[in-house]
């Protein structure tokens, strides 16, 4: 099922949003919308945003590719993106980010067994006075946990775990 | 003093549009549109001393200025990409005060000309993008934006576009080629986006905190603004206080306040009571700036007088470092940052963020020797001035600055 199909009031406001010689800009929303249901963009939703706005499937590719928060493969159902920049890592950052891989059992880039957590370690999400920080990106969008410790942390994924079983 | 920008912290329910109106919002925009012409606000605006927030420090009234008047239409951009390691101020303003930030973009757009504007906000804001749509929706329904405004023929639409990660897309026009639909790299500059921007149509790019002090000069005048600060830095700065202070946060002062007032009274001082070993003012792109004398701690907060310690103030992201850190490890943090950040389109910045990174890791990890300390500073001085935007050089500041006012923390790991 094509995207104006299955979201065709998402796909209508987003197309709204510029002017229609220059439908190319919706390729960023189209994408976020593209990769909701399964955290990834297939191939096929790639073909069909290029149809969709007139681009190559290799520009649509491109964009995939460049941004950080759009994915091409399945991982786990939410990525949990620590920040270690230097402002966090300054706040103990990179400890809270081993601890969990200690307590998940996996290491960074890596997915825990049940499909559940990815966990990534991100650049800076300006969330530096409260650090430790990560962000969970789902199918229900991008959320920031702050201030965490891995106690708090291992609660939030055993409510993910109960959520998604 | 009362807040001007974060005013949610003396006024609770301010991002509600009906406490927001009976603070004096919207006022301002409505008294431009319906009394004023478009090049009397950037008049006012000139006048007050404003200068751009996003770290650049460009005259906001003079970029405003600038719009090139014989092509049409004209679009104004706020700049809500906030992704500096150590700046998270914006995302305070839009979080609790989006009415007065959403307000500055509509004068803004009156002021050049403008029919839309868009917000571009890092990806990572998305429940922030969620919330100001909302509010665009108030402002709407409310009659601040829609057609004929006020019963003018002005019309006006607000919308946000969200980025997907890049730090890159910060920078202007990289802003723009990512809201045309394109990978975010940065344009060949000039033209500037006021005569070539948004789909090639004249543009003004400003930042959320720059724009949120707009509806309150026109309110109060350029004089009123003028008297808060210093002659070279007008008004009120948000400092995002962050590192190895107790209290961090966003706090919001007057230009000219010493880092010693915003680190020992507002932070509460450094961490189990360390001493200040450096301070980066402009997050990770800053240089940093050695305290080895007391002194430096009294040095005002403001663009002309940081200058004087070898840095820029950029943005107010300021990043206190105790004597517990080392230079060869901050340098390798951010080098790595800018190494993940760089667009790839020029050679300098991509292949030298690339060297830099493995040289700094080889240092940390205490398999290099003193020459390849000087070699990485050199790759630093050999990029300088040679990349397309200014992230390339922004990836050399802490490296040059850590190397040269910190030489001792190098000879320390490297191999005899």
């Amino acid at each position: 099922m094509s995207l104006a199909e299955k979201y065709p009031k998402e796909v209508k406001q987003i197309l709204a949003k510029y002017p229609p010689e220059h439908k190319r800009s919706a390729v960023m929303p189209l994408l976020y919308l593209a990769q909701r249901e399964e955290g990834y963009i297939t191939k096929a939703a790639m073909q069909d945003i290029a149809r969709m706005l007139d681009i190559s499937e290799t520009d649509v590719a491109s964009i995939v590719g460049f941004y950080t928060l759009y994915h091409d493969k399945k991982e786990g159902k939410y990525r949990m993106q620590v920040c270690t920049d230097l402002p966090c890592a300054l706040r103990g950052a990179d400890e809270f980010l081993d601890n969990l891989c200690a307590n998940l059992g996996i290491k960074v880039g890596e997915t825990t067994p049940d499909g559940v957590i990815t966990l990534e370690a991100v650049m800076c999400l300006a969330a530096c006075d409260k650090a430790p920080v990560f962000q969970t990106q789902g199918p229900d969008g991008i959320k920031y946990h702050e201030n965490m410790t891995v106690d708090k942390t291992m609660e939030l994924i055993e409510a993910l775990r109960k959520s998604s079983a | 003093m009362a807040h001007i920008l974060l005013r949610h912290r003396d006024i609770p329910d301010i991002h509600k549009l009906e406490v927001y109106k009976k603070n004096g919002g919207f006022a301002a925009f409505q008294n431009a549109v319906t009394r004023m012409k478009p090049n009397e606000v950037t008049e006012v605006v000139k006048n007050s001393g404003l200068r751009g927030r996003g770290g650049a420090g460009f005259p906001t009234g003079m970029k405003w200025s600038f719009i090139d008047n014989k092509n049409w239409p004209h679009y104004v951009v706020a700049n809500a990409d906030e992704s500096e390691p150590g700046t998270f101020k914006d995302r305070e303003i839009m979080e609790s005060n989006p009415f007065q930030f959403l307000e500055g973009v509509a004068i803004a757009s009156y002021a050049v000309g403008a029919n839309a504007a868009y917000v571009y906000l890092r990806g990572e804001f998305w429940q922030i993008a969620a919330f100001l749509d909302e509010k665009i929706a108030e402002m709407e329904a409310a009659g601040y934006l829609g057609k004929n405004l006020f019963g003018t023929d002005y019309s006006l639409k607000i919308y946000t576009h969200l980025g997907a990660g890049a730090y890159i897309c910060g920078e202007e026009t990289a802003m723009l080629e990512s809201i045309e639909g394109k990978r975010g790299q940065p344009r060949v500059r000039p033209p500037f986006p006021p005569s070539y921007g948004l789909y090639g149509k004249p543009t003004i790019v400003n930042n959320v905190e720059t724009l949120t002090n707009v509806p309150l000069i026109l309110a109060n005048g350029a004089e009123w603004y003028k008297s808060m600060g210093t002659a070279d830095s007008a008004g009120v700065k948000i400092f995002s206080l962050s590192g190895r202070v107790r209290k961090p946060g966003n706090y919001e002062l007057p230009f000219g306040t010493t880092f010693r007032e915003l680190i020992y009274t507002y932070g509460g001082g450094v961490q189990d009571s360390r001493k200040v070993k450096a301070i980066m003012p402009a997050g990770a792109s800053s240089s940093l700036i050695l305290v080895d004398d007391e002194k430096v701690l009294d040095t005002p907060m403001d663009y002309a007088s940081v200058r004087t310690l070898g840095a820029d103030l950029g943005s107010a992201s300021v990043i206190v470092i105790d004597d517990t850190v080392s230079m060869d490890w901050l340098i390798n943090k951010t080098v790595h940052f800018f190494r993940h950040e760089s667009c790839g389109k020029c050679t300098p910045c991509r292949e030298g963020t690339y060297w830099m990174s493995h040289l700094t890791e080889r240092i940390h990890e205490g398999r290099a020797t003193r020459a390849d300390v000087d070699l990485l500073l050199n790759v630093a001085k050999q990029m300088q001035g040679k990349c397309l935007c200014a992230l390339g050089e922004f990836s050399t500041m802490a490296v040059v600055t850590g190397i040269e006012r910190f030489r001792q923390d190098f000879d320390k790991v490297v191999k005899a």
